[in-house]
């Protein structure tokens, strides 16, 4: 009687302990990022960071390869982006951009291998302008990517599409007069799972609404953003949060997320990824949507697009901070023609002309050139010289 | 023999179904003959029915049915009548109220329509079910208790979902129907309006909710503990020395100086659950109506806590040369 009613007692205890602490194994850790006692933590499960750390392993450079050589717009038709680049070094970015985007498809997944300098393969004519997108942001978006920069490995790791991209979402199926979901109300995989707007990446990350919804009075004197406007900007922030693997507290002091003298420096850092997710989602993917074949489209018909995902995947600074473009300074910006004397690989990237005055070729044709005007309305932001 | 224990028992006292007293002849009947079921006896009385409703129990629950199927049908048309989805989404799915632009205009069906129709049935079944409980209160000659603590819960729910929305101008400030759809609103409300947790209002609301639920956790555990001498029978107990009322009284006494009455600590747990949902929705009412944000209104009146701080100043780069929000 006694022994049955001491095992029961101690089975109850056992059962809470599991229950209680099962949730996430192993214990997560907290780092304290801000003042003591403040909650300004973030929180790490040590098991789940170091998937991540063997997820975001840099793969190797490529050897060096000899200065010098004739340009490769001497040797090649249609080069368009790096043809001031030496024969060499151009020869061994082409190798790279195959490890990094197609290793299993190799150089036919983008060119006719009859001809190569053919267009009619819609890779290639993609790939291209975005060789021209990566330049760009290493060029103009310092105030994002630093010195670090990207590369087309940042984003896709091997897989001709990149994982994480993201299209209009018109979410899920209702009936006809009833059932709204207003554009919310179901699991958003975007936005961690919450029942938060599904799809918050058409009206911030592609369009330009406003996502401060605080007001910066104590009293009312005006402040007409709503509560349901507010639910859009948390779904964009728990998208932000949940791409870099970080918490609230990473970019915000949660006592007051609007006030930028209690925030944490990143978040600086992050605004200016917003507007560069912005601007190379409107100047760069989205005029691409006639390039693109049907397949590659999304349930309404556009290009598919990037977001804060699409570098970070889950790490809080892509590869957790390891700069591939070092090895590769073709992609630092656009290049200019070679000095008589000097070798091409040497040659200092040139200062990158302001694209809202830039002309380009046509994506199609590249005899015709258009002039932009989407690039920067919405990037506005002049890089740090 | 079976024991008697006060926190899981396995005795249950049985008596015969009792049918209540005879009603006054203007009274309709009470519905369902009285049954004895086991099961129910392990957590309250073991008989079941028979049950009071009259006009006003019958109409309140005939609108709350209707608040409901508006409410799940809507919920089920979201995931466009799939019974499965139905189900896995359950928590996640909402009746959305009007987008701010129709501001307190009647909006279509489909467009929010269907929340206002659902809030309306739900309300007035509510207010139909409280005006049962004062009644049913009058005829057992009780006060009225019961029926002003639900009466504050009413008020909270119609500061959220109806009466700041009419202050405010818009139907969109009010709260959605649905599980998770109202938690999100809840963080988003705290959020737009610069951190509820500055609101002097929403802390007073949990100091009574936190108090509540201490309070009634003292006086539970009292009762228990001397249900051994018959505690549980308070208020027969309550006049006289000896009894197991007074011996849970010197408890507190001998251990804090100070004991509530075996009334005063009904009156103690009343206050503070009826004064969690008073001050609570008097927070709620004044949030964007009087102040916008509470962490710059905290600031003002000297509530906010200072600190060092940790990083260099950031800068808001919206406000360098050039950029745009």
């Amino acid at each position: 009687m006694n022994a049955s009613r001491l095992t029961t007692r101690l089975l109850t205890l056992a059962l809470a302990a599991v229950v209680l602490t099962a949730c996430e194994k192993p214990v997560p850790e907290s780092v304290q990022r801000g003042y003591r006692g403040v909650g300004m933590v973030q929180v790490y499960n040590p098991y789940l960071v170091d998937e991540s750390i063997a997820a975001n392993i840099v793969p190797v450079a490529l050897d060096p390869v000899p200065a010098g050589g004739p340009p490769a717009s001497a040797v090649y038709k249609n080069v368009q982006v790096l043809g001031n680049l030496g024969i060499g070094e151009f020869t061994r970015t082409m190798l790279a951009m195959t490890s990094w985007v197609a290793p299993k498809q190799g150089c036919a997944y983008c060119h006719n291998t009859a001809n190569m300098a053919d267009d009619s393969l819609y890779t290639k004519v993609v790939a291209r302008r975005m060789l021209q997108m990566t330049q760009h942001v290493n060029a103009t978006w310092k105030t994002h990517v630093a010195s670090t920069g990207v590369t087309c490995y940042t984003c896709h790791r091997g897989n001709p599409v990149p994982v994480n991209i993201w299209y209009q979402d018109p979410g899920p199926e209702t009936a006809d007069n009833a059932g709204n979901h207003a554009g919310q109300n179901t699991p958003g995989v975007a936005v961690g799972l919450t029942s938060l707007p599904f799809d918050p990446f058409t009206t911030f990350l592609e369009g330009a609404a406003p996502i401060r919804v605080n007001g910066t009075t104590a009293l009312p004197e005006g402040n007409l953003h709503s509560v349901k406007q507010t639910e859009w900007t948390y779904a964009l922030m728990i998208h932000m949060s949940k791409s870099l693997g970080v918490n609230c507290t990473y970019c915000h002091n949660s006592r007051a997320f609007s006030d930028w003298t209690q925030s944490p420096p990143q978040r600086a850092t992050a605004w200016y990824g917003i507007r560069m997710v912005r601007d190379l989602n409107t100047a760069y993917l989205d005029p691409l949507s006639s390039v693109f074949p049907p397949e590659r489209h999304g349930p309404l018909g556009d290009a598919p697009k990037l977001n804060c995902a699409t570098c970070h995947q889950g790490a809080y600074k892509p590869l957790f901070g390891v700069s591939m473009v070092k090895d590769y300074p073709q992609l630092q910006g656009p290049i200019a023609a070679p000095a008589v004397e000097a070798p091409p690989a040497e040659a200092a990237p040139a200062a990158p002309v302001p694209s809202s005055t830039k002309t380009e070729p046509s994506l199609l044709d590249p005899a015709k050139p258009v002039t932009k005007t989407s690039a920067t309305t919405l990037n506005g932001v002049a890089p740090p010289a | 023999m079976a024991e008697y224990q006060n926190i899981f028992t396995r005795v249950q006292v049985v008596a015969p179904p009792y049918p209540g007293v005879p009603l006054p002849a203007e009274d309709s009947a009470r519905e369902g003959k009285p049954i004895l079921f086991h099961l129910i006896g392990k957590f309250g009385d073991a008989q079941l029915g028979p049950i009071y409703l009259g006009w006003t129990g019958l109409t309140s629950l005939l609108f709350g049915f209707i608040a409901f199927e508006i409410i799940g049908l809507n919920m089920w048309a979201s995931v466009n009548w799939d019974p499965v989805q139905f189900i896995r989404q359950l928590p996640w799915l909402a009746l959305e109220p009007p987008p701010p632009s129709y501001g307190l205009s009647i909006p279509p069906l489909n467009e929010g329509g269907w929340w206002l129709m659902a809030g309306f049935f739900l309300t007035v079944s509510l207010i139909l079910w409280l005006v049962r409980m004062y009644r049913r209160a009058k005829a057992h000659g009780m006060g009225t208790h019961v029926t002003w603590a639900f009466a504050a819960a009413i008020w909270l729910y119609l500061v959220l979902g109806f009466i700041r929305p009419l202050l405010m101008g818009s139907w969109g400030e009010a709260v959605p129907f649905g599980i998770f759809p109202h938690l999100d609103w809840v963080a988003a409300f705290s959020i737009r309006y610069g951190n509820l947790f500055y609101n002097p209002f929403h802390m007073l609301s949990i100091a009574f909710l936190y108090g509540a639920t201490l309070i009634f956790a003292m006086h539970g555990a009292t009762i228990l503990a001397v249900s051994r001498y018959g505690g549980e029978r308070e208020l027969e107990q309550i006049v006289d020395r000896g009894t197991a009322s007074e011996r849970a009284a010197l408890f507190w006494r001998w251990t804090m100086g100070f004991n509530a009455t075996m009334e005063s600590i009904h009156r103690w747990g009343w206050w503070f659950a009826v004064l969690c949902p008073l001050t609570g929705g008097i927070g709620i009412l004044l949030t964007g109506t009087v102040v916008d944000n509470w962490f710059l209104w905290g600031l003002k009146h000297h509530i906010v806590a200072g600190y060092p701080a940790v990083w260099p100043a950031t800068v808001d780069p919206a406000t360098l040369p050039g950029a745009q929000p």
